[in-house]
């Protein structure tokens, strides 16, 4: 009898032992993929905060700019850069033939006419004399200095020429390539050319988007839930309004893009690709989410605060308002917060209201078009050239420090919040 | 003086009826105690004096109470004015949580009863003065309610309850929460209230509703046995039942 007691113990402990054993492995393993995730977006992406730069003495040669004596600044508005920035590029190698010409002004961005204007621009004494020009170079070479270019394909199969790759390397021989810290990914709008590229709209248009859906979603939901929380009889019709609340919440987002479709498009005729309609359809999705954490706080508020209100002569209006909605309110706001995050990363519903639109302009109000995050991730993922790659890294290294910013600055608030009422 | 006069009171909870045909007088400036067994429905008749009976929807009260002769189950009556005039104290201390001040200021905040800063200092003091709070927490005064003890605590409640110079106080089982010493201290502070306040007091402790009441009633599945003047009902009752649980024979 004693002896088999002895063995029931011990088969609990053992028992015990095990579940700790499956828990931790859980968590490790949860760990792991977390790891592995954050390590691959992270070796990809860090490269694109570098962008390469050809440093090309260029000759600001007046006659070839068609500029006449003591020209006016506008003047040199007008003036024509195009020449002088081929013949630039084309004098890195004084033997090459028309088509090496063609190939060496491929080296750097289609962009480079303005940068050589910009330089002038900004000092108009170098008409006449040369300079040391940084060139963006052209997403290839970028890819090529980054070391993430296959060099060893054969010719036929890469985007760079290996006339290209001669030159480019006899400049970094020379010390003419540099790699800078890649501000235009953070200050320009979107670009069919990778080394252009940036999420300037994207970004403005996700934080639009989220500002109109918090606009429009918190309010109604958090109305919605002290209605029926406080105020609304229990009886059937607010039972089948709860049920399709719940409802509402499981609905796949791409649904609710649909309908932003057909309704604020289609009938109401709101500007199509804005985050303003994209804000709207978002909100739709966002409201049950607010509605239930905050109905799930006003019902966690115990019913002693209440019934002391009440006692004291506090109208229902005065109870709710001075007791229960303090109360919740951190419950309520990390629901909001949890809603905003999904919708932040949400990009089906933003695909169907035209989000997906190639814009190259940074939107200024809600009624630009714009592109969002996560979208400005499909797009780039979807694109053929390699720059892409890493930008698409990048753009999510972007997201995700938006929504780690985000849940931090609701965790501070609840906590001062939590401190406040407990 | 008869301050509340209830008469054939019913109360049902959907179907169930809880209370038949209660009809009971309240004397004025006097403690009176309603003792009986668990689910009586001593605490619905309580409930039902200020209204918060209201609060419960399947819950519906038929009859009259008068109060000042004026039957509050009327159509006309004001629950927010009746409540300010009737106030309360649970079982289980529940102060706001927020600070002492704010606890007591709230009543007569909402009230619209103090003109000033300093008519308002006034009555919280003067209130946690009556509830016998004062000397333990005056210099404490905007550190949360809810980090006194739990004596301190329905204090506290009580200083809440009083703020708005109510007629009558109702408090529901106030002590069961307490310990002795907290008890004793609340027993002797509901005997100095009774001088300006009504009082109806639920308990589930004979010897508190001997040691405070000047009037019982005694509540027995919904129906009120017997009620007359403390000492008859614990030396000398007249309804075999209340003998038996006041020896302690059931209950």
């Amino acid at each position: 009898m004693n002896k088999n007691k002895e063995q029931l113990l011990n088969k609990r402990y053992k028992a015990e032992q095990r579940f700790r054993l499956y828990g931790q492995s859980a968590i490790f393993m949860a760990l792991l993929f977390l790891t592995i995730f954050i390590f691959k977006i992270f070796s990809t992406g860090y490269s694109a905060f570098q962008k390469t730069w050809l440093i090309v003495p260029v000759t600001f040669d007046a006659e070839l700019m068609m500029l006449e004596q003591n020209p006016s600044k506008e003047d040199i508005q007008d003036a024509d850069y195009y020449d002088i920035a081929l013949k630039s590029m084309a004098d890195l190698d004084p033997n090459a033939n028309e088509d090496q010409e063609n190939e060496l002004k491929r080296m750097v961005s289609y962009f480079f006419e303005k940068e050589i204007k910009n330089e002038l621009l900004n000092d108009p004494s170098l008409i006449g004399k040369t300079k040391e020009v940084y060139l963006t170079a052209s997403d290839d070479l970028d890819q090529v200095f980054k070391g993430n270019y296959p060099r060893d394909l054969p010719e036929d199969q890469r985007r760079v020429s290996d006339y290209q790759l001669k030159i480019f390397d006899q400049l970094v021989a020379n010390g003419k390539v540099e790699s800078k810290f890649n501000i235009s990914f953070f200050t320009n709008a979107d670009s069919r050319e990778a080394e252009l590229a940036g999420i300037a709209s994207s970004f403005m248009g996700s934080i639009f988007s989220i500002l109109v859906c918090l606009m429009i979603a918190f309010p109604v939901a958090v109305l919605a839930a002290i209605y029926l929380e406080e105020f609304a009889p229990k009886n059937r019709f607010t039972d089948f309004i709860e049920v399709n609340i719940n409802n509402l919440a499981a609905v796949p987002s791409i649904v609710f893009g649909l309908l932003g479709l057909g309704v604020l498009l289609a009938i109401f005729q709101l500007p199509r690709s804005t985050p303003l309609v994209g804000g709207i359809t978002l909100s739709l999705m966002t409201l049950p989410t607010i509605i239930i954490a905050a109905r799930a706080s006003l019902k966690a508020v115990p019913p002693s605060i209440r019934e002391a209100a009440l006692a004291m002569g506090a109208s229902r209006m005065q109870t709710t308002m001075h007791h229960t909605v303090p109360l919740s309110m951190p419950g309520t706001l990390s629901g909001t917060i949890i809603g905003l995050a999904q919708a932040l990363g949400e990009t089906a519903p933003l695909i169907l209201i035209g989000m997906v639109a190639f814009v190259n302009t940074i939107p200024g109000s809600p009624m630009d078009p714009a592109a969002s995050l996560p979208v400005q991730i499909y797009i780039w993922a979807e694109s053929a050239e390699r720059g892409f790659v890493e930008k698409v890294s990048a753009c999510i290294m972007v997201l995700l420090g938006f929504l780690i910013t985000m849940n931090l600055f609701a965790q501070i608030i609840r906590h001062k919040f939590e401190k406040k009422w407990s | 003086m008869i301050k509340i006069k209830a008469k054939d009171v019913d109360v049902f909870y959907g179907k169930k009826q809880a209370l038949f045909n209660i009809s009971l007088d309240i004397e004025e400036n006097q403690v009176t105690a309603l003792i009986g067994p668990s689910g009586c429905g001593k605490s619905t008749f309580l409930r039902c004096l200020n209204r918060m009976n209201d609060v419960i929807d399947i819950c519906s009260v038929k009859g009259e109470i008068l109060i000042n002769d004026f039957n509050i189950n009327d159509k006309g009556c004001d629950v927010v004015r009746l409540r300010e005039k009737i106030g309360m104290v649970f079982q289980k201390p529940n102060p706001f949580p927020k600070t002492l001040y704010e606890n007591v200021s709230y009543g007569p905040t909402i009230h619209g009863i103090a003109q000033s800063k300093q008519e308002m200092d006034e009555i919280v003091e003067t209130s946690l003065k009556k509830a016998a709070l004062w000397e333990e927490v005056k210099d404490r005064l905007h550190e949360p309610g809810t980090g006194l003890s739990g004596g301190q605590q329905q204090r506290l409640c009580i200083a809440r309850a009083i703020s708005v110079r109510p007629e009558v106080i109702l408090m529901d089982e106030p002590c069961s929460a307490l310990d002795p010493i907290a008890t004793a201290q609340i027993e002797e502070l509901i005997d100095e209230l009774k001088k300006e306040h009504t009082i109806i007091i639920v308990t589930h402790s004979m010897a508190q509703a001997a040691r405070v009441s000047q009037n019982t009633g005694f509540f027995h599945l919904g129906q009120l046995i017997e009620h007359g003047s403390t000492d008859k009902i614990f030396k000398n009752p007249d309804n075999k039942k209340t003998q038996d649980y006041i020896t302690g024979r059931f209950g």
